[in-house]
């Protein structure tokens, strides 16, 4: 094989490679990245337990993703060793948002353009400040194209009527429970049934089985990513439960704290970097 | 570093599947950033800072690490409130014994190979995977340590799923060992071990073996001069941490105040100490 047999204009190449990469993410289940009062909060409909959509990369920066699952996968674990590497070579505050999306636009711009294929995915990286001022939301598309986004995000095939819902709603200053209700009370509006319809009733119910809750947690020291599961997350979504944030302390339970369930919290959390109880 | 219209992107390494082992990552992509990586002159020694005394105790769900904040370079001290103990990740200790700098970029890697491990598998590494990790970090030092420059650490935490605390020591070869019931590496060990062989009993609380560690710590200082006792005038005690199911915590400055009192003051007249 020499060269290619006939001419396709760049536009054309372009659009074709559009079109191939919009549709495959527009397969999948979306995913809501909105800022509550004590910080960011992701919802993704995925019934799986271990293939995440949302992860964390570093102390105050996490990751959510639609499309192609072993292509995210992939950019997910790059951004964990640029993280890692920053910090390790710098300091941990030197590692930011910003950096690591610029570095991921870099990297889909130049797939999109020079390989046979471009990722069939989209991303967000967010940064949770000290104030909600501060917080960072960055949107990647499979192009490489950033944009920087004040307060929500939607991503996936039922991406547009989310945003509108979003757009209406949503506010700054939302209480953790109300901006998961929000965003599973707009992840559940089935795109195809309610097509047409204005304010439509949602169309599904979708419990804490179906999803997948993290939050970037302004108040923890250090690494502010949890994920939100068991009782916890039945209470946040439940109208009639009173709790509507997040614990400050970890689950009691020897193990990994990467979820808070809202069983037995632990009276007190160390900080390998600080070396001290926090205070 | 590269140029054209893809120089920003994340390079291959970034992207290539397999290592969840953040060393590895490093020492692949850009291997100047290992501290045993560093090419020294030939056949030189030279004097550099020096961590000296680190004890650990087991207690009854869990383990005590403690270590004195003295560095000394030659005959003089070079640092009077240096920590040598670290937290390694939320269930385990790290503590350092021998050139310092070397020792201290160490466990900085160390800390973020374990966090980088946690991240991208989604799960903690086993308390024995976690100490032959940091074998396989001093093995890699093996040529500094032949010029001079070793590091010692002593590796201690808590198993998740034995529930108790294990030790486990390192020589400069890499070589790693488990420890029972108490251990203690750096230039004042020989007397630590005997304070510890006399003192520790099985069933100890957290407190009875912060006390023993602390007692220890005074008998290495009594005896090693490279060993620093706690320092009543500048308030600088040793540092302490106790790992048990509530992961690392390190004793705060009021509690050990009130420990280290306890020791001097029941040592007044009583030069041997608690027997």
């Amino acid at each position: 094989m020499s060269s290619m047999p006939f001419y396709v204009s760049p536009e054309q190449l372009m659009k074709d490679r559009a079109d191939y990469a919009r549709k495959g993410i527009a397969r999948g289940r979306s995913v809501v990245v909105l800022g509550y009062d004590k910080g960011i909060a992701f919802v993704a409909e995925n019934p799986s337990r271990a293939l995440h959509k949302v992860s964390e990369i570093y102390d105050r920066i996490a990751f959510a993703a639609v499309g192609k699952y072993n292509e995210f996968e992939n950019l997910r674990v790059a951004g964990v060793r640029y993280a890692d590497l920053r910090g390790y070579s710098y300091d941990r505050t030197d590692v930011t948002a910003r950096g690591l999306a610029n570095a991921y636009a870099q990297t889909l711009g130049t797939v999109f353009t020079q390989e046979s294929k471009p990722y069939e995915v989209e991303i967000v990286v967010a940064e949770v400040g000290s104030t909600a001022d501060e917080d960072q939301i960055y949107r990647l598309t499979y192009d490489g194209s950033v944009a920087d986004e004040r307060g929500f995000v939607a991503m996936g095939g039922a991406a547009e009527p989310i945003e509108t819902g979003l757009k209406e709603r949503w506010e700054p200053g939302l209480s953790l429970a109300d901006a998961l209700r929000l965003a599973v009370e707009l992840l559940a509006k089935d795109p195809a049934k309610d097509a047409g319809k204005e304010g439509g009733a949602p169309t599904r119910t979708l419990g804490a089985g179906q999803l997948e809750v993290a939050v970037l947690d302004r108040e923890r020291p250090r690494r502010t990513f949890r994920r939100i599961g068991g009782g916890l997350l039945d209470a946040l979504l439940s109208t009639e439960d009173p709790t509507h944030d997040a614990p400050a302390e970890d689950d009691r339970t020897p193990g990994r704290h990467d979820t808070l369930t809202g069983e037995s919290p632990r009276d007190e959390s160390t900080n390998p970097q600080t070396q001290r109880p926090t205070e | 570093m590269t140029t054209g219209a893809d120089a920003g992107r994340l390079p291959a390494a970034y992207l290539s599947t397999g290592s969840s082992s953040f060393t590895d990552f490093v020492g692949a992509h850009s291997p100047h950033l290992l501290p045993s990586r560093r090419a020294l002159p030939v056949g030189s020694t030279m004097e550099a800072p020096h961590g000296t005394t680190i004890v650990t105790v087991t207690y009854d769900g869990g383990v005590v690490m403690a270590g004195d904040r003295r560095a000394t370079m030659g005959n003089l001290i070079a640092n009077r409130d240096m920590e040598k103990v670290f937290a390694g990740d939320e269930y385990s200790a790290v503590g350092i014994a021998g050139t310092a700098g070397i020792a201290i970029e160490l466990v900085k890697l160390f800390q973020v190979e374990l966090e980088h491990y946690e991240k991208i598998e989604g799960t903690l590494l086993s308390l024995e995977g976690k100490a032959n990790r940091l074998a396989s970090m001093i093995r890699a030092n093996l040529g500094m340590a032949m010029q001079g420059l070793a590091v010692v650490p002593l590796f201690a935490g808590y198993d998740l799923d034995k529930r108790t605390g294990r030790i486990f020591s390192y020589d400069v070869t890499g070589g790693c060992y488990e420890e029972h019931d108490h251990h203690s590496v750096g230039s004042g060990s020989l007397f630590a071990r005997g304070a510890m062989k006399k003192l520790w009993r099985p069933g100890l609380s957290a407190d009875g073996a912060v006390s023993v560690a602390v007692e220890a710590l005074y008998d290495a200082a009594d005896d090693d001069s490279a060993t620093g006792g706690p320092d009543v005038g500048r308030r600088i005690w040793p540092t302490v941490a106790v790992v048990g199911d509530q992961g690392v915590v390190f004793r705060s400055d009021d509690e050990l105040r009130t420990t280290v009192e306890a020791v001097i003051a029941a040592r007044q007249g009583n030069p041997g100490g608690a027997r």
